[in-house]
């Protein structure tokens, strides 16, 4: 029983990661990338170590494999937010088809914020509530 | 049973590891190869867990451990660098 829960778990993340390089190939721009890779690739790496976790039922292990899995989920995103900026900094093209870039004209090239929408900043110098 | 879990589980890591490797090798810009990067470091911790399941030595899941804070350190300075103004393509 240990046994096939473990295989399960092995092999449903090892089948995830796989859809995450599939779509780290496949994908056509960089926050497509991003996207699959970042989520299917946690999600595969946190079922490898779940699988761990049954296999041995002990302790220490399922300590430590719970300590993998929540570093991966808090630093993964992080890291995928700081490379996405970048690449839009750097001028990363999208997709050609995309339909809309709703950051374009809004960050600071100098200071690197970024401003509100039009409508937002209209809205708060009336004194009106945002939504 | 469990065998061909353990070999299945090493043949879908090691496809998703070549096409890891392909985008690298492929990436137009700088931040694909990054993200490249990043996904064989947690295809790594995906290796190092069926290792451990193979052959029950359990200290390996420390290396799994400081290899994902690894990738993070190396994702961010990466980011850190591009953004402060490093090189505007690898070419």
């Amino acid at each position: 029983m240990t046994e096939f829960f473990t295989g399960l778990f092995l092999v449903a993340g090892a089948a995830f990661m796989m859809v995450a390089a599939l779509g780290l190939v496949r994908m056509p721009d960089l926050p497509m990338r991003l996207h699959s890779t970042t989520k299917a690739g946690v999600l595969g790496a946190g079922l490898m170590m779940v699988g761990v976790a049954v296999y041995f039922g002990d302790g220490g292990v399922t300590t430590r494999a719970v300590a993998v899995i929540g570093f991966l989920l808090l630093t993964a995103p992080v890291a995928a937010h700081a490379i996405g900026r970048a690449g839009y900094f750097v001028g990363v093209p999208l997709w050609k088809r995309s339909k809309i870039d709703e950051l374009k004209g809004r960050y600071d090239q100098k200071t690197h914020t970024l401003e509100s929408p039009p409508e937002m900043q209209e809205r708060s110098e009336d004194g009106t509530p945002r939504t | 049973m469990f065998d061909i879990a353990i070999i299945a589980a090493n043949g879908l890591l090691s496809i998703a590891l070549l096409l890891g490797f392909w985008r690298l090798y492929l990436g137009p810009t700088l931040p694909d190869r990054v993200v490249a990067l990043e996904l064989i470091a947690s295809l790594t911790i995906g290796f190092i867990s069926v290792y451990v399941v193979s052959s029950g030595r359990t200290p390996f899941i420390d290396v799994a451990m400081v290899l994902a804070l690894t990738a993070f350190l190396a994702a961010v300075g990466f980011a850190r660098y591009l953004e402060k103004g490093g090189h505007r393509d690898d070419d």
